[in-house]
């Protein structure tokens, strides 16, 4: 039979259909459409919604430049300073954290990946401490940024430490560097708060991830690093795909795998790096969206980069909408949230066999 | 011939045969391979054989930059394939491994896809080309009616045909094969191995490591034996293969008999 329909494919002058997947993908396109029209309409809910009395209307009409509305200046303080600064984070966020777990995922070969395995969270965390501790830092500013330095620091020596020995390079060895100077400089954290009362009280809401008190001023400095890990991470698309095909596939076919897992290693530090900066850590997110992008793209790099930013983003901004209006008038944590719902999801996908199907090897 | 621009261009699919010259590579305490020279024409189908561990799958990764040589050159046509990009030399040479892995969920026509990357770059993307190389090679290996199907619901024959499909729409004049048959049946094994021989019909230079001697033997135009990391013998199989080399290579008392089309030769191992 198979004989046969070799006998008949070939000569046959016409052309027999290949589907068309070099070009777009339907279903993705469909969904990064649908995902960035719900984001537009989530970032306007956003603005409108909030733990303060400013009633929805009000705001709708401020947005739409109503003078009457536009004058009010308590109207003005809750929509642009505190509403709107959260829902540029929520989405700078949300797309990192979508963007570096898809890229973790891949690069490692493993499905439950997450954007604190290359010790980025332990990191920013053990940044914030030493600036709360030793430096007298005050303003959230100067917290994000020792957060920013110290989830960058430690990634970078993961990836060192990954770069050198035997087997330098390997997916193994990244995970194994990357949870073992997590867990150091979780030690070194617990060490320094344990001796200084005053930093513990601080770093205690920093530790549970929010986007409450944020200014759009803070956001800058993170969007060029971000900026610069989205390049980086779909430069990287076509070579990370190859790794699929497993370290020689992949050489044979003209790409040099260590080179890639770096390339894309540096794109997840800065990524990871801004998130936690912004907004403490936050965890799931970045484990789950991959895994949602996936069951819509299939094995498609591209694809699954683009949807997992999105639906990050998406889900960043109902969690910070829900986190001022679940127990109005006070916030809950973004993270508590994330952390409520992504649990039992992640239960979930660990029973279903679709776990098998995500990535791993 | 005019002049293009684009190396892809520039490098034709056939027409370069291989060349390995004093070629020495091993591993930290043991050496696998000890001065292999091998010439290979284009349009011929090579095939290594010899006992496990004979350093005939050193050799070939060696040849397909996979493993450093200590000492020696591979040439494709006149490049010095260590010498080139890692792209260049994907331009020249593809491999297939003996169990490729295969992405998750992948299509046919996704798999072939990835041939085409060596010829792609950042700022080249899909191209007409490419398209065309990929449709050639789907129907090249009988498997353009499987290109929207699932990789992983494909049988074993059907699925080594499209590997060999993403090896061909990379277009290069050198295919290298790690015991392309080995996890396939008979009857799918030589579907694949009559493939091979057109591949090499058209033009390309075949080299493939081989675990079994007697189709070796039937579908190779020359045989090379390697033992203990050398080149014991070399020629077309009728030639090559007797009852010595069989002793020599694998230790076994064996009869040649002659196989009644084309009088290859068929080894038969004798009973204690």
């Amino acid at each position: 039979m198979l004989v046969a329909q070799e006998e008949a494919a070939p000569g046959a002058g016409s052309d027999p259909p290949i589907p068309a997947a070099a070009k777009a993908h339907r279903p993705t396109l469909w969904a990064a459409l649908a995902l960035t029209a719900l984001l537009g309409v989530l970032v306007i809910l956003s603005l409108l919604i909030g733990t303060g009395s400013s009633p929805f209307a009000r705001a709708w009409d401020y947005l739409l430049g109503d003078p009457a509305a536009r004058a009010d200046a308590q109207l003005r303080l809750a929509v642009v300073d505190v509403r709107l600064p959260r829902t540029i984070a929520a989405v700078m966020v949300g797309v990192s954290l979508g963007v570096a777990g898809c890229l973790l995922q891949a690069v490692t070969r493993n499905p439950l990946a997450e954007t604190g395995l290359l010790g980025v969270n332990n990191g920013a965390a053990f940044g914030v401490v030493l600036g709360l501790t030793y430096f007298g830092v005050k303003s959230p500013f100067a917290m994000l940024l020792w957060a920013l330095v110290g989830g960058m620091a430690a990634s970078s020596v993961v990836l060192l430490l990954a770069a050198t020995g035997r087997a330098a390079g390997s997916p193994l060895r990244l995970v194994l560097a990357g949870s073992a100077l997590g867990a150091t400089f979780h030690g070194l954290t617990s060490y320094v708060l344990l001796s200084t009362q005053s930093t513990f009280d601080t770093f205690r809401y920093w530790t549970i991830g929010s986007l409450a008190g944020i200014e759009t001023s803070d956001t800058y400095p993170l969007l060029p690093l971000i900026a610069v890990g989205l390049l980086v991470a779909f430069a990287c698309v076509r070579p990370l795909s190859a790794l699929a095909l497993g370290d020689d596939g992949a050489r044979a076919l003209g790409h040099r795998p260590t080179r890639v897992r770096f390339a894309v290693a540096g794109a997840v530090t800065l990524l990871a790096g801004s998130a936690v900066a912004l907004a403490g850590p936050i965890a799931f997110l970045g484990l789950l969206a991959p895994y949602a992008a996936r069951t819509v793209t299939g094995p498609r790099m591209a694809g699954q980069l683009v949807l997992s930013g999105l639906i990050a983003a998406n889900v960043m901004i109902v969690a910070d909408v829900l986190a001022r209006v679940v127990i109005r008038p006070w916030e809950t944590p973004v993270s508590v949230l994330l952390a409520l719902v992504g649990g039992p999801l992640l239960i979930w996908i660990a029973r279903s066999s679709r776990m098998s199907t995500a990535g791993a090897a | 011939m005019t002049k293009t621009t684009t190396d892809v261009a520039a490098s034709p699919a056939t027409g370069l045969g291989l060349t390995v010259e004093a070629l020495t590579a091993g591993y930290p305490g043991r050496t696998a391979v000890a001065g292999v020279d091998l010439e290979l024409p284009a349009g011929e189908v090579t095939a290594i054989v010899g006992p496990n561990g004979c350093g005939k799958s050193t050799l070939l990764r060696a040849i397909a930059r996979l493993h450093k040589p200590d000492s020696g050159t591979v040439r494709a046509g006149d490049a010095d394939v260590w010498q080139l990009t890692r792209r260049r030399a994907a331009h020249r040479i593809a491999l297939l491994p003996q169990s490729p892995q295969a992405p998750e969920a992948v299509t046919v026509a996704g798999l072939v896809r990835y041939g085409r990357h060596p010829h792609q770059g950042l700022f080249r993307q899909w191209s007409r080309e490419d398209e065309r190389a990929v449709r050639s090679a789907l129907e090249a290996t009988g498997t353009a009616e499987l290109a929207g199907r699932r990789l992983d619901q494909l049988s074993g024959g059907q699925r080594q045909r499209c590997w060999l499909a993403m090896v061909l729409a990379q277009e290069t004049p050198v295919v290298l094969l790690d015991e392309p048959t080995s996890a396939l049946d008979l009857g799918h094994g030589v579907e694949v191995l009559e493939l091979v021989r057109e591949v090499a019909a058209g033009g390309r230079t075949v080299l493939m490591v081989l675990h079994d001697l007697a189709a070796a033997a039937r579908y190779a135009d020359t045989l090379v034996a390697m033992n203990d990391g050398r080149v014991v013998a070399q020629g077309p199989a009728r030639e090559v293969v007797s009852s010595e080399l069989v002793k020599e290579l694998y230790g076994i008392e064996a009869d040649i008999l002659r196989a009644p089309g084309d009088d290859s030769p068929v080894v038969v191992p004798r009973r204690g």
